[in-house]
């Protein structure tokens, strides 16, 4: 029997899901292979029962907490889908800041249009996640790696060393010394994305996470070296990964 | 959702209620009460949860916030760090170079069609024909489903070859790109885009053949405007009204206000509410059209004068035959000229930038405040659909009474294709969708 997928979206920008969308070429062979049953985005709901379960985006409301909790107790294999998911991504940022602030900055004398807002968390401060598609948004090919695994019964690849390998192998010039602003964090992240950005003549920004064992100190020092302040490297470095722990890396407010 | 049979139009109650409306870009509910006949609420709950962009980018460096604002939304990853690079580009008082901005505008033009495209063929073309998505239609009509995603991949291929990678770009920058996208690459994507000129026409002469709800309601439209050419990043803002502001006086346009039933705050300007989009464009800018655009909104029946919210589906496929063959001569203008590679110099210093842009859904101001050292202070950022959302309501007030004697799945079906017409992007707009009829 062809497993049945569903595919669902907490607080995100749906980056994840059209990636899904944009495999035009293997879209239809796709769903040969398993049955979509909810994929909002895409179709109406067909059925509440799925074997496996995508979820793209943070957990960003109280509200948000019980509808993880019905998608894992159903489901026999929770995916976290993208960098909102598997590390609270660049939403995360807002966990530099209280709830209470935040909204207060945004809706003024109305917080209460939202009043459950809490922290940005991932997937997996809230319910277990057995495996994980990282990048933001996720990348379509390890995407499809990972729906291939799952089919035949074996464990999907996840690289552990930097995106500097996969650089040097595509032959980029290297942007370590790239004096633009930004400041590439190749060496820290976990490769995966074939060095997509470098390739483009752009920086690494981190959004796969750190690597097991990243030297973040040893960076955090080149990058002071380079001529920016502490405070401000590792608040570089936490663009895609500040998760529930921001506050606890920033010194203060603006 | 119940049926209810009612006998006069005076006693009807009515409750509908649609929890996250599909098909639709974000989180949104659709509440109508119906008693005694008299329309007592018809809401777009928005129930996206709000991701505090504008508060996220305080304290950020400038060079982050088009990576940062990309992550708004999914489908207009490539006009947020358009308007966001548009504003930092007022603020630092860069003019860029004709190269960046011939290949900018292509850039729009891919997003434009991509998002187009998915809207028209996957989540609005099934409600015209009673399927519950794409996928369902492949077996009835397949070749529409293939020609869908031939055109679809052939806008995201045209955007992936200038920024790397459409959702969520990598090499657009401020005053320029990181890369310079291979000329051989563009004349081969300028073949592709010639040959997809049948599947277009395919597409119009379905449209053309299906029935759009008969629906007319005048609003305010607004759009970006220029005298010489179809606006979509360097106009000034310009109403059906007769206002018109530059992009720096946006604030005089979109009146923000927060609304107890949305986590994405409303606009209003010289009516209760007003419109931005595709039909909002085509109706300012129609002369501006280039002439296969015009011929197959004659086709479709759209005109300047058109007021029917259901047309703004039309108006998309208008703008994408628009997008198809002014890419066409743009690529072929920038192999003329032939691309280089150009230095991407920025004087960072303190000031204030508004960067509006043209993007599918209407159009989307960036504002930002910065300091001497390049730290955003201040942030303030417009969405389309945030200044739709009034707009929808009052079509929805509009509507349900002259649909009233219907049967409650019709009334529903026809708020929920009102809904997706406007193709909203709830993500977008909460930093935004579901029908509910209450009991």
């Amino acid at each position: 029997m062809k497993p049945r997928v569903g595919i669902f979206s907490l607080s995100s920008c749906e980056g994840c899901q059209l990636q899904i969308l944009n495999m035009e070429e293997e879209l239809l062979d796709l769903v040969q292979a398993i049955d979509l049953v909810s994929f909002r985005e895409a179709m109406d709901p067909i059925s509440g029962e799925y074997d496996i379960a995508l979820v793209e985006g943070a957990v960003t409301r109280e509200s948000e907490v019980p509808v993880l909790q019905e998608i894992r107790r159903k489901a026999d294999v929770l995916v976290a889908m993208g960098a909102c998911a598997a590390a609270a991504g660049v939403i995360g940022l807002r966990n530099l800041r209280s709830p209470e602030e935040n909204l207060r900055r945004v809706y003024g004398e109305h917080p209460d249009v939202a009043d459950d807002v809490t922290v940005a968390r991932p997937l997996d401060e809230v319910v277990e996640v057995d495996y994980y598609i990282r990048s933001c948004p996720i990348d379509r090919d390890e995407f499809l790696h990972l729906i291939k695994s799952l089919l035949m019964g074996k464990e999907p690849y996840d690289p552990n060393y930097p995106v500097c390998v996969e650089c040097r192998i595509d032959e980029n010039v290297c942007l370590y010394d790239l004096n633009d602003g930004e400041f590439c964090q190749g060496p820290v992240t976990r490769a995966g994305c074939g060095a997509l950005c470098p390739g483009f003549g752009s920086a690494c920004m981190g959004c796969r996470g750190l690597v097991d064992d990243a030297n973040v100190e040893s960076m955090i020092d080149i990058m002071v070296e380079a001529g920016i302040d502490e405070r401000e490297a590792r608040r570089r470095l936490e663009l895609f990964h500040a998760g529930p722990e921001g506050k606890k890396n920033d010194n203060g407010e603006d | 959702m119940t049926m209810e049979k009612t006998e006069k139009a005076t006693e009807r109650e009515l409750n509908i209620n649609v929890h996250h409306v599909t098909r639709l870009e974000g989180h949104g509910n659709i509440v109508v009460n119906v008693r005694k006949g008299r329309l007592e609420k018809a809401e777009l709950q928005i129930v996206e949860s709000p991701r505090f962009f504008e508060s996220i980018l305080l304290g950020r460096k400038w060079h982050e916030a088009p990576y940062i604002t990309s992550r708004i939304c999914g489908i207009c990853a490539v006009g947020h760090a358009q308007a966001s690079i548009d504003a930092l580009e007022a603020a630092f008082d860069i003019t860029p170079s004709r190269q960046t901005l011939r290949l900018r505008k292509l850039l729009l033009h891919a997003e434009m069609m991509q998002s187009h495209w998915l809207h028209i063929f996957f989540l609005a073309a099934p409600d015209f024909f009673g399927a519950g998505s794409a996928i369902a239609l492949v077996d009835d009509h397949p070749e529409l489903v293939r020609s869908a995603l031939r055109l679809k991949k052939l806008a995201n291929d045209l955007a992936d070859l200038i920024c790397g990678r459409k959702v969520h770009p990598v090499s657009m920058k401020v005053n320029g790109f990181s890369m310079i996208p291979d000329e051989s690459e563009l004349a081969r994507v300028r073949k592709r885009l010639i040959a997809a000129r049948d599947d277009v026409s395919a597409a119009v002469d379905l449209f053309a053949a299906l029935d759009i709800p008969d629906f007319d309601r005048e609003t305010e439209y607004v759009a970006l405007y220029r005298p010489d050419q179809y606006a979509w990043i360097d106009g000034r803002l310009r109403t059906t009204d007769g206002y018109e502001y530059p992009v720096q006086q946006y604030r005089d346009l979109t009146n923000e206000r927060v609304v107890r039933h949305s986590t994405a705050k409303h606009t209003r300007h010289a009516r209760d509410s007003y419109m931005v989009g595709a039909l909002a464009r085509t109706k300012i800018n129609f002369s501006l059209l280039r002439p296969e655009a015009t011929e197959a909104a004659y086709q479709l029946g759209l005109s300047p004068d058109t007021v029917n919210p259901y047309m703004n589906n039309v108006a998309q496929l208008v703008e994408s035959i628009h997008c198809l063959e002014d890419s066409i001569e743009r690529i072929e203008d920038i192999l003329t000229a032939g691309l280089r590679e150009e230095r991407r110099e920025v004087d960072v210093r303190a000031g204030r930038g508004v960067g509006a842009a043209e993007v599918p859904r209407g159009v989307l101001f960036h504002d930002y405040e910065i300091d001497d050292e390049g730290t955003i202070v201040d942030a303030n950022c417009i969405i389309p659909t945030a200044q739709n959302l009034g707009n929808i309501e009052a079509d929805m007030r509009a509507l349900i009474p002259e649909i009233m004697h219907r049967s409650e799945e019709d009334i529903t079906l026809a708020l929920e294709m009102l809904v997706r017409a406007y193709d909203p992007c709830i993500s977008c707009s909460t930093h935004l969708l579901d029908v509910s009829f209450v009991k």
